[in-house]
């Protein structure tokens, strides 16, 4: 009988088919993508050999656009319709980016939710750009392994908040890529510099790229990556450099950059010299506005006084994550820098002088993100010869929900390790209310004007009560992507509350389903031929996972038990064939749900395993 | 706290609504090495954590993710000295109920004022370090007191008063350090 194969849990089962897993950098001005080969991770390169892809897009009213490097020819020419720095805008409203100021797009008025742009091909929302950039990535692994990719890890910045989170998840899919996890851009950062060092001990990870900032705590122990503490800043960057480095220029030179090419081409100018006073002392600042040639001198001492302020910022924010992983700084083993931001000899200096030694460089800045991610992906993947590693992450901001007087009271700290959850209790105030709204916000301060809206959670279906007498317990997950869910049931009566999410800076269900519709990069297939396929795949998945985690651990069951779930295997194989998307999702429902005594068995085994190589004192 | 576990996470009551020292396979005591702590936090996670099951079914998925939770959480209340002095209470059926519970002995309240007052009126650096200093040796005593109640005497009800008494040092610590931040930049 051909339903199992003997093959170690999570592992492919046939060890000669390695499953293709990337891990993809979405940086504010970089992206890459990378995948282990041959036990090796590389950053796969286009057609061109070049393995960054500017993160621009450009939209023609002909509905096309252009990515990378063919995207940024229009930068100046066409800034309306050419998107950069599109990171910035991820899980933003309106407000946030307004106080940013520079941005040279034609944003669409509106008082909540997302921001959105209009462009030639219409009005674009960050994470429909952002899915444009993924595509082109996977796309480009496509075409490296002649073959479909099996999933992506996805980086974000340490500090991104759950919106952000979301919205980058929410592109990924719209991508058509199966994200496998998101992990912090430090973590992957310290994967890289660990496996490739060999490292073991507190490292403190300083990640400053065009838009970002994160600094991250963490010990390593043997493949195991534990973050202490992480802190940052997630609209801090090299922009913000550019920006007042240009400012300061046409200042000096008189100018003024009216139209939004100018102001393009001046943060373009200022980018240029900045860069070059990394390893020199003189540059120019020269860009055309309106037709007319500016050039200016600056040396590195003015470059310098220009960043200051942000480098002080950076290191605020370094001391606090000192501060809240409890440790001394001489207890850190060595400092890894991030981010093409980190060339800049200033930051160097400052990050030197606090932790009192050198800081590690021998990785490229661009690159180490994602290799790190590549290295996850793979071990994820369940690739052999990926080895023993395992992420301890953190959440990076207070979880928070609002009470009387907009008060915070705060649910989840900061630096809790994820994933992680917390159960509140919550009553009715009028007779007979059958229904509330939970607004859960993210941030350190105590008035929730001053923090971050993430989302109201609405309740419905509580039973009619007294006043009072209701007690709806509410449980608040963070899953392991840093990912915030919500469930809600009513304790006397034992009845599940339906909890609908509105986010305040997220797409809607309604709205990722459409974008789905339009497609990214497969608009010729139709709707139905997808989900199907998807269906199928998911069949696969599932029947491969059930035959690994059965070859593992199926000694655990009971010769009834196993008799069960092998029934509704070879349901799921028969009705996998068909054409019948709803036959399939109804067997894999059933498959799923004959498995679940086994999995907390398989939970409960581990626990076991994990205390058998120790003491295990008298209880 | 402890005790069954509802919602979405009862069904792994019959495998999960141990206690915390079971979980982590230590005994009950106030006395805990928090390097070994730390790694078989590390030795569980590497069994239950969700990224073991990244390719696995959807149940085994949501089984993991529950189990690095209740991992997680067990981990945070042992580690913490005061949350594992109140959580032995507990267990011991002397519940802390700090908050129907205020009543304090009238020295300790004393103190208290004259700590607040001192931190109030402390302008300079070295004046707070000395109320930081003075705050340590205060909890340096307290928590000997408690280790030797819950270890040594097995005493709860009078760890149960310590802990409360811990509580509100540990605000004040909480206040001092700030202070201290605030003097910093």
């Amino acid at each position: 009988m051909a339903l199992l194969q003997i093959s170690e849990p999570g592992e492919s089962p046939d060890p000669h088919t390695r499953r293709h897993a990337v891990g993809i950098d979405l940086g504010t001005t970089h992206s890459l993508v990378a995948a282990v080969r041959s036990g090796v991770a590389e950053c796969l390169p286009d057609r061109d050999g070049e393995v960054i892809l500017p993160s621009a897009v450009r939209y023609f009213a002909d509905g096309t656009t252009r990515i990378g490097r063919e995207a940024l020819a229009g930068a100046v020419s066409d800034p309306t319709n050419t998107i950069v720095s599109v990171k910035r805008l991820m899980g933003r409203g309106l407000a946030d980016v307004s106080k940013a100021g520079r941005l040279a797009y034609d944003f669409v008025a509106a008082e909540e939710g997302m921001v959105r742009v209009r462009t030639a091909a219409g009005i674009k929302s960050p994470v429909e750009v952002s899915a444009e950039i993924l595509a082109t990535l996977r796309q480009r692994a496509e075409d490296t392994f002649e073959a479909d990719l099996y999933g992506a890890v996805i980086t974000v910045p340490a500090y991104f908040d759950d919106a952000q989170r979301q919205a980058t998840k929410d592109a990924a899919e719209l991508a058509g890529l199966e994200v496998l996890r998101l992990i912090s851009e430090p973590t992957a950062a310290s994967i890289a510099y660990g496996l490739d060092n060999g490292s073991e001990g507190l490292y403190a990870v300083y990640d400053l790229g065009g838009g970002t900032f994160d600094i991250s705590l963490l010990r390593m122990t043997r493949g195991v990556f534990e973050v202490i503490a992480t802190g940052g800043d997630s609209a801090l960057g090299g922009d913000d450099i550019d920006a007042a480095l240009a400012d300061w220029a046409l200042a000096r030179a008189g100018v003024i950059a009216g139209s939004a090419g100018d102001r393009r081409a001046a943060a373009m100018a200022a980018r240029v010299a900045k860069e070059a006073l990394s390893s020199a002392d003189h540059a120019v600042f020269g860009c055309t506005l309106a037709g007319a040639r500016v050039e200016e001198p600056v040396t590195r001492a003015d470059l310098e006084a220009i960043a200051k302020p942000f480098v002080d910022r950076t290191m605020a924010a370094v001391r606090r994550a000192v501060r809240d992983a409890k440790v001394d700084k001489s207890a850190i083993d060595g400092i890894v820098l991030v981010g093409g931001s980190t060339r800049m000899p200033l930051v160097r200096r400052a990050v030197h002088e606090f932790f009192g030694r050198a800081p590690l460089t021998n990785l490229d800045p661009d690159q180490v993100v994602a290799l790190g991610a590549a290295r996850q992906a793979d071990a994820l993947a369940g690739n052999q010869g990926a080895g023993d590693l395992l992420l301890l992450d953190v959440v990076p901001l207070s979880l928070g929900i609002e009470t009387m007087g907009g008060l915070v009271e705060r649910i989840i700290e900061r630096n809790s390790p994820i994933p992680t959850a917390r159960a509140q209790s919550f009553t009715t105030f009028q007779d007979g209310q059958t229904a509330m709204s939970i607004h859960v916000v993210q941030g350190e301060r105590d008035l929730v004007a001053d923090c971050r809206s993430l989302a109201r959670f609405e309740l419905r279906g509580i039973p009619p009560m007294v006043a009072g007498a209701a007690r709806i317990q509410v449980t608040f997950t963070i899953d392991a992507d840093g990912l915030l869910s919500v469930e809600a049931r009513e304790e006397t009566s034992g009845v599940e509350a339906s909890v609908t999410v509105k986010p305040s800076y997220g797409l809607s269900d309604d709205e990722v389903t459409r974008m789905l519709g339009e497609g990214f990069g497969h608009a010729e297939d139709d709707m139905a031929a997808r989900a199907l396929r998807e269906a199928q795949v998911d069949a696969d998945r599932l029947l491969a996972a059930i035959a690994s985690a059965l070859a593992a651990d199926g000694e655990l069951l009971s010769a009834e038990e196993r008799a069960s779930i092998e029934r509704a295997a070879v349901e799921l194989r028969a009705t996998r064939d068909s054409t019948d998307r709803a036959a399939i999702e109804r067997s894999l429902k059933t498959l799923s749900e004959s498995t679940e005594a086994f999995a907390a068995e398989r939970m409960n085994r581990g626990i076991r395993r994990a205390l058998a190589g120790r003491r295990v004192e008298d209880l | 706290m402890a005790g069954p576990l509802r919602g979405p996470f009862s069904f792994l009551n019959m495998h999960l609504a141990i206690d915390d020292f079971a979980l982590f396979g230590l005994s009950r005591s106030f006395a805990l090495d928090r390097a070994d702590l730390d790694a078989r936090r590390r030795a569980l996670q590497a069994e239950v954590h969700p990224d073991r099951f990244a390719g696995a079914d959807a149940a085994a998925r949501r089984a993991a993710m529950q189990s690095a939770v209740r991992v997680n959480e067990a981990h945070a209340r042992l580690a913490d000295p005061l949350k594992r002095a109140a959580y032995l209470c507990e267990l011991a059926g002397t519940p802390i109920r700090a908050e129907d519970n205020t009543a304090m002995p009238l020295d300790f309240l004393r103190e208290q004022m004259a700590w607040r007052e001192s931190l109030d009126d402390a302008g300079s650096r070295a004046e707070v370090d000395a109320v930081a200093h003075d705050l340590a040796n205060a909890r340096r005593l307290a928590y000997e007191r408690l280790a030797s109640a819950l270890d040594e005497r097995r005493d709860f009800a009078a760890a149960a008063q310590e802990v409360r008494a811990l509580m509100f040092i540990e605000r004040f610590a909480a206040d001092v350090d700030d202070r201290l931040v605030a003097l910093e930049s």
